[in-house]
């Protein structure tokens, strides 16, 4: 089973100018099972990006140890699939190209090739869209086109970089919705990184709450809501007074954080 | 069809500008209508404000063309083919009247006798005061400034309105009649007077090397001819007039002699070099002004002041009897107007070197000519044509020699007969050398091509070693530290400071230009593939490590395509670059080229072929930049929408 072990993990960087040590993540300890769906709020330079990169392999710990599968992380891998904020795309090719770049990157036949994109594409409901080109696309359809990308691939692990941070609410919750039944029906692992309270207690099974200075986990929450949103409408679950209660709670966990960054200062 | 075309340019012209005030008008008109009739109007600063408006576009083409006839004197020749002619003929009035009208207040202050006397008496004054100390005995002194005392008081003897002998007065009187019967003769008009068949072959205005033609082609323009022709006649007689009384003559006599005195006994002394040539340097500025003085040219007062109001009544008569000309001169002709000058007539003005549309056309025809027997294309070489070119030409260009020598086998050597069998091995290199014909393709010939060649061929290395090391300079700290300061140090070097040193390196054909354009189209493809690789988004690049793909891959896949704006911009302006540096390399040296065209203009003062060659340049400058921008369009529709 390809879990995510992450152990005593920490990340130093030095401060270009006067070269001060910012301890982004210090000792990070967790385990994500297979098929776990987790989301992870905290306020802004909590470290939670910079978690997302060492995961998908863009950076190195500076000390600690990152294993998926019982493999080292010492790189980006296919096995990682990540979706941006901007979608990333590749705006010279058309989303038919887009969502078969890592095929063609392994040389796979166009036959196949044709057929995976268009399963992917029918999935994210963006079946005919295929010879348009992506900078023609709104922004929801620029994520679902990045999303099919990245789930073409078949990766064990989908690490998700506030990717829906740029759209409008409506969308926003269509895409919701979407990438639970994408978790249901891949059974994938999913690290998702939010901005968004709601966001997080919707798409979390389990939910880090970060805090700051140095980056650490400061709270774990297991949640029900992901499950409960396969089945009834996302607005329903926001209206639950259990939601509402752990929202609040949050919330407030995170003001009082951003005030004492605020009084520090 | 040319022929006839070449020698009617005049009248084609009127029809052509005809057309053109007949645009001009009715773009205007349309403009103003149209935005009479545009319901909203985007508010100021919205660049919603400059689209479309074509009609405008339209105007400012039909202005500048119309400036050009203007300035040219282009409508002055399609409108009035006989004008310059006739005014040729008034300019030759004013040129016999010169000598005269020198003597006069006309056209200056004072008469040229007061001028003179004035300006003598100044430089008198002058010598007189700064008489060198220590370089005279005190009789040399007192003999030089016996000799500046003298040429005084000649002025004095000129100026004394007695000094004039009765026969000059006479002579004076006589050059007045005729002056005024002339004028007569102005007033009297041009009835009756026809221009002679000689004249009347002549071709008109600006057809042959010769602009205007000289005989007059008018009744008007026999008369002021036949005027011209009498004043000349009296103008000499005018300049026989001298003012030379008794007194004087015997005063000149005497003052020469005391020169040459002096002058004998200049260097016969024992002082040094600087003392003589003090001596010397003296004695020369009182000869020069008593040389000024010595031909009785000066005439006292009041003297010539009948010439001057005859001369200047028959000024006006010339005015008055140009009529329609005058305003044709002064509207048509922005300038001088036409002048006289030794043996032809000349357009003074803009026109001097703005040649006119019609004739730029008519040069530009010549130059297009492929055949050079007929007196086509330039020096020897066609403005653009197609040949034959033979292919082993290319082979021989493209494939080293040196490649031969390093196959295996030996070249051949002469054998006991003093034969020569090629071996194997000298086949090649005959191969090698373009020596074996292959037959020939058609190829693009002459001057434009071969400047486009130079362009092209500097172009295609400049890209396709600029861009791939740009792309690494982008992308590795290697690349970008290690040839970092190599080009940023050669690329600040304006392109023609390098151009005498590179031109002396590769000689003046092909190859030193060429390497001139790819010095700067490979600085120019550096810095805009770099810029556009190290421009690509961080997300993109960890998005496709994502995706699997190798470092490879993601310059080939991600890394090329996101800097091809920044490539093809770049190319767009290598290509301008190279074409302006091009054209001034060719001026510097070499044997064809569009620059070498001008060049040789530019030594003959052949202003048609000088703009020519300018329009030449602009319409294909123009033209490249339009390729490049529609094949931007093209190549990247997602140009600022990414």
């Amino acid at each position: 089973m390809s879990d995510l072990v992450c152990n005593e993990l920490c990340m130093t960087f030095t401060a270009p100018g006067n070269g001060a040590k910012v301890e982004a993540l210090k000792n990070i300890n967790f385990t994500l099972k297979q098929g776990e769906l987790l989301s992870v709020l905290g306020p802004s330079g909590c470290g939670k990006t910079t978690l997302l990169n060492m995961v998908a392999g863009f950076l190195n710990p500076t000390s600690g140890d990152l294993m998926l599968g019982g493999n080292r992380i010492e790189g980006p891998g296919v096995e990682r699939g990540m979706v941006f904020q901007q979608g990333a795309l590749f705006e010279w090719l058309t989303v038919n190209k887009n969502v078969d770049f890592g095929l063609r990157m392994k040389n796979m036949p166009a036959a196949e090739r044709k057929q995976l994109v268009d399963k992917w594409l029918d999935i994210v409901g963006l079946a005919g869209f295929g010879d348009t080109p992506t900078y023609q696309l709104s922004g929801g359809m620029q994520q679902r086109v990045a999303l099919a990308r990245c789930l073409v691939n078949d990766p064990d692990l989908i690490l998700m970089d506030e990717p829906l941070g740029a759209l409008d609410a409506l969308t926003r919750e269509k895409m919701q919705s979407l990438i639970l039944e994408l978790w249901k029906e891949t059974g994938k692992t999913i690290i998702i990184i939010t901005h968004s309270v709601e966001e997080a207690l919707l798409l979390g099974q389990r939910l880090f709450v970060m805090a700051p200075r140095p980056g650490r986990i400061h709270k774990e929450y297991q949640l029900d809501f992901a499950e409960q949103g396969l089945k009834e409408s996302l607005r329903d679950i926001k209206q639950k007074n259990d939601f509402n209660k752990v929202r609040e709670e949050i919330l407030t966990m995170i003001w009082d954080m951003e005030e004492e960054i605020m009084g520090g200062v | 069809m040319f022929e006839w075309m070449s020698y009617n340019r005049g009248g084609i012209a009127g029809v052509i500008i005809l057309g053109l005030v007949i645009t001009l008008l009715w773009s205007i008109y349309h403009g103003v209508k149209t935005a009479r009739r545009r319901e909203k109007e985007q508010v100021f600063g919205d660049p919603e404000r400059t689209m479309g408006g074509w009609y405008w576009a339209v105007c400012g083409v039909a202005t500048i063309l119309l400036l050009w006839f203007y300035y040219s004197w282009g409508m002055a020749r399609a409108y009035f083919p006989k004008a310059a002619n006739e005014l040729c003929q008034v300019a030759k009035v004013h040129e016999s009247l010169s000598p005269i009208v020198a003597q006069l207040p006309i056209g200056s202050r004072y008469f040229k006798s007061t001028d003179l006397v004035v300006r003598n008496v100044e430089q008198l004054d002058t010598i007189s005061a700064e008489f060198p100390a220590g370089v005279f005995s005190a009789q040399e002194e007192s003999q030089l400034r016996g000799i500046i005392a003298q040429t005084r008081s000649l002025i004095s003897i000129y100026s004394n309105p007695n000094s004039i002998d009765a026969a000059t007065r006479a002579n004076l009187s006589q050059i007045v009649g005729d002056i005024d019967a002339l004028t007569t003769r102005i007033q009297s008009g041009h009835a009756g007077l026809t221009p002679s068949d000689v004249a009347l072959a002549q071709a008109p205005w600006g057809v042959t090397h010769e602009e205007i033609p000289l005989l007059p082609m008018t009744p008007r323009g026999v008369l002021f001819d036949g005027i011209a022709q009498e004043l000349t006649g009296i103008s000499k007689e005018f300049l026989t007039l001298r003012n030379m009384p008794a007194e004087a003559s015997r005063l000149i006599e005497k003052t020469r002699k005391d020169i040459a005195s002096i002058k004998a006994n200049l260097e016969n002394t024992s002082a040094d070099e600087d003392i003589i040539k003090a001596r010397k340097d003296y004695l020369k500025s009182v000869e020069r002004v008593f040389k000024r003085l010595d031909d009785g040219t000066i005439f006292p007062a009041n003297t010539l002041d009948e010439v001057n109001t005859a001369v200047a009544i028959m000024i006006d008569e010339v005015d008055t009897a140009k009529g329609s000309l005058g305003i044709i001169d002064a509207v048509f002709m922005p300038g001088e107007g036409v002048v006289k000058t030794r043996t032809i007539c000349i357009e003074q003005g803009s026109s001097r070197w703005l040649p006119k549309p019609s004739d730029v056309v008519s040069k530009f025809s010549l130059l297009a000519n492929p055949n050079l027997e007929d007196g086509g294309g330039f020096k020897g070489t066609r403005l653009l044509w197609v040949k034959w070119l033979p292919i082993a030409d290319i082979v021989g260009f493209f494939i080293p020699d040196g490649l031969v020598d390093m196959l295996p086998g030996e070249y051949g050597q002469h054998d006991s007969d003093g034969q020569f069998m090629p071996t194997f091995k000298d086949n090649l290199l005959a191969f090698a050398q373009g020596e074996v014909y292959l037959g020939s393709i058609p190829m693009l010939d002459g001057h434009i091509w071969d400047s486009l060649f130079r362009v092209i061929v500097a172009m295609f290395f400049g890209i396709m070693l600029g861009v791939p090391l740009g792309i690494y300079m982008g992308v590795s700290r290697f690349f970008k530290s290690f040839f970092d300061p190599m080009i940023e140090l050669y690329r600040p070097v304006p392109p023609l400071a390098w151009a005498p040193l590179i031109l002396t390196i590769f000689g003046i054909q092909d190859d030193g230009k060429i390497f001139l354009l790819f010095m700067v189209a490979f600085a120019i493809m550096v810095i805009s593939a770099r810029t556009g690789a190290s421009g690509t988004q961080l997300s993109k690049i960890r998005a496709s490590h994502s995706l699997g793909a190798s470092n490879r891959q993601i310059l080939r896949h991600v890394i090329l395509p996101n800097a091809l704006p920044e490539i093809l911009t770049g190319i767009r302006i290598a290509i301008g670059v190279c074409w302006g540096t091009l054209v001034a390399a060719e001026m510097l040296a070499g044997t064809t080229g569009v620059g070498f065209i001008e060049n040789v203009a530019r030594t003959v003062s052949d202003y048609e072929l000088i703009w020519v060659t300018i329009l030449i340049m602009g319409l294909l400058g123009l033209m490249f930049d339009l390729l490049m921008r529609k094949l931007i369009s093209i190549l990247i529709p997602w140009r600022g929408k990414g």
